[in-house]
């Protein structure tokens, strides 16, 4: 039976992967019950099912699992520490950046690899065009923008303190 | 989605011998064949995965001042890489005006090349198309047709090609290399995409079998980094196809200007080089009426092909608008949204 090693979320697996049809969303969900991915669309449009594979941001529906053997993958099942949440999921709390839900994982994970590429610098119209691969239908995209903001401060003053 | 077998080579040579057999199609990244596949658009047997394909990730300038792209830079490296953004700003432009950060952060360079039409008719089975079932007839003559072609259709096909990357690459004069069972081949990006005359399903002239290593940009297409532009009309600012692209590039000297290259997006078969608008610009001067002389050479031959009329004197205004841009010069920073026409300020006109 083909095989794929990953990292996930910090963890090394050795993963069957009995069919090559497989995404890494459907990896994810059906067969390692990560279910904080979501699939929306399942084909492109929408951005829930949002991961980081190699520390960028991607849509997990439109890649093969079988290709990513190897690969280091970040789902929103990894990005907190216990009970310590990421300063993005902070972020999100303290501006009320969702209401149903459903798209926060894809925003969170995008907003996370947003502040990696480091090229929307603190222009909310920088930050409102690099975001515009995740949909939220219920319309929380002012609280989204901010949360991404102050999530970016945050990081990068981190980022400054360990550097110094 | 089919069945299909799947098979990961890590040379050339090797990928070309597995997509030998039939029924094989070339995989990168994917954003584009997987959602054709889950349609039933594509329905490959044997998926020749090229991603761990070695020596074609780079970004090289060769000994004659040539740059060299490999197939299998993903859209993001190359928009950000800084050396090739100040040399060919329109190019940096036009990628990050397309799709989304995830899909930029996948896709290569050589599936742009290559990617499909985004006809309505086209992704629907149930629809005749003739580029996906050849004698099927074409839903999109006389059904909901605003977006199509303007330029270079058929009765047999009135689809557009969606990239924003080939636009400023067809005004530099890029050159595709391909390989294949036959060895090496050189293609100018210009004959790389076919019109469709009575064979739409053939969108360019890659043999089958053929695989996209590199493109190139000449050594001529520098110098244009001080006047160069992509202006792109959308539905929606961000995230969607274009209804009209333009990418302008310009060398001035004293007002005249001396070379000039234009492209235009979403108005045919295969990225538009306006060699016609081009005689107009080369020797006149960096004018307005030199600019609407030029975007009138550019659309002589234009007709709708449905309800898409607007899509000509939209091309007519946006080839204007992006001349009148590239000539005030490229700005220093990429603007906030990449390739749009309305300022992120509302009620301001950008550049006014």
């Amino acid at each position: 039976m083909p095989s794929i090693t990953l990292t996930l979320n910090g963890e090394r697996r050795d993963i069957v992967v009995d069919d090559p049809r497989v995404t890494l969303l459907d990896l994810l969900r059906e067969r390692l019950h990560l279910t904080g991915t979501k699939k929306g669309c399942d084909r492109g449009q929408c951005g829930a099912c949002t991961v980081l594979v190699d520390g960028r941001r991607i849509n997990s529906c439109l890649t093969l699992a079988m290709s990513l053997d190897g690969a280091d993958v970040l789902t929103i099942e990894g990005v907190s520490r216990g009970d310590v949440l990421d300063p993005v999921q902070e972020a999100f709390v303290a501006h009320d950046a969702l209401q149903c839900g459903f798209c926060t994982p894809g925003q969170i994970m995008s907003a996370i690899g947003l502040i990696r590429e480091g090229q929307a610098g603190d222009d909310p119209e920088r930050v409102r065009e690099a975001m515009s691969g995740n949909l939220c239908r219920c319309g929380a995209y002012a609280g989204i923008v901010d949360a991404v903001l102050e999530a970016q401060k945050t990081v990068n003053a981190a980022n400054r303190r360990r550097s110094a | 989605m089919k069945s299909f077998d799947y098979v990961r080579p890590t040379t050339i040579a090797e990928a070309i011998a597995a997509a030998a057999a039939p029924g094989a199609s070339y995989l990168a990244a994917g954003t584009n064949l997987l959602d054709l596949m889950k349609g039933g658009v594509a329905r490959p047997d044997r998926l020749v995965d090229v991603t761990r394909v070695s020596g074609l990730d780079r970004i090289e300038t060769l000994p004659d001042g040539s740059v060299r792209i490999g197939a299998l830079v993903r859209n993001a490296d190359l928009a950000y890489n800084v050396e090739f953004a100040s040399a060919y700003p329109a190019v940096a432009e036009a990628l990050l005006s397309g799709a989304s950060a995830q899909l930029r952060n996948a896709a290569t360079v050589g599936g742009n090349l290559l990617q499909r039409t985004r006809c309505a008719y086209f992704y629907d089975p149930a629809s005749a198309c003739n580029k996906r079932q050849p004698g099927s007839g074409c839903d999109a003559l006389g059904g909901e047709n605003r977006t199509h072609a303007i330029l270079g259709w058929s009765e047999d096909c009135i689809a557009t090609n969606p990239s924003d990357f080939c636009v400023p690459l067809v005004a530099l004069d890029a050159v595709v290399e391909i390989e294949g069972r036959n060895g090496k081949r050189e293609v100018a990006l210009e004959a790389l995409h076919r019109l469709p005359d009575a064979a739409p399903e053939r969108d360019t002239v890659l043999e089958p079998g053929g695989l996209i290593v590199a493109l190139r940009l000449p050594p001529a297409a520098h110098g244009f980094a001080k006047n160069s532009r992509y202006l792109k009309v959308r539905d929606r600012t961000s995230y969607a196809f274009a209804l009209v692209s333009a990418a302008v590039a310009l060398r001035i000297e004293q007002g005249t200007i001396k070379d000039g290259r234009l492209a235009l997006g979403g108005v045919a078969a295969k990225p538009w080089r306006a060699r016609e608008a081009e005689k107009v610009l080369v020797g006149a001067k960096a004018d307005a009426a030199s600019f609407a002389h030029a975007a009138a050479a550019a659309l002589a031959g234009a007709r709708p092909s449905g309800d898409n009329g607007f899509k000509i004197e939209l091309a007519r205004r946006i080839i204007v608008r992006a001349l009148t841009l590239a000539a005030s010069g490229t700005p220093d920073r990429l603007p906030a949204l990449p390739a749009s026409p309305f300022s992120p300020v509302a009620g301001v006109i950008e550049h006014a």
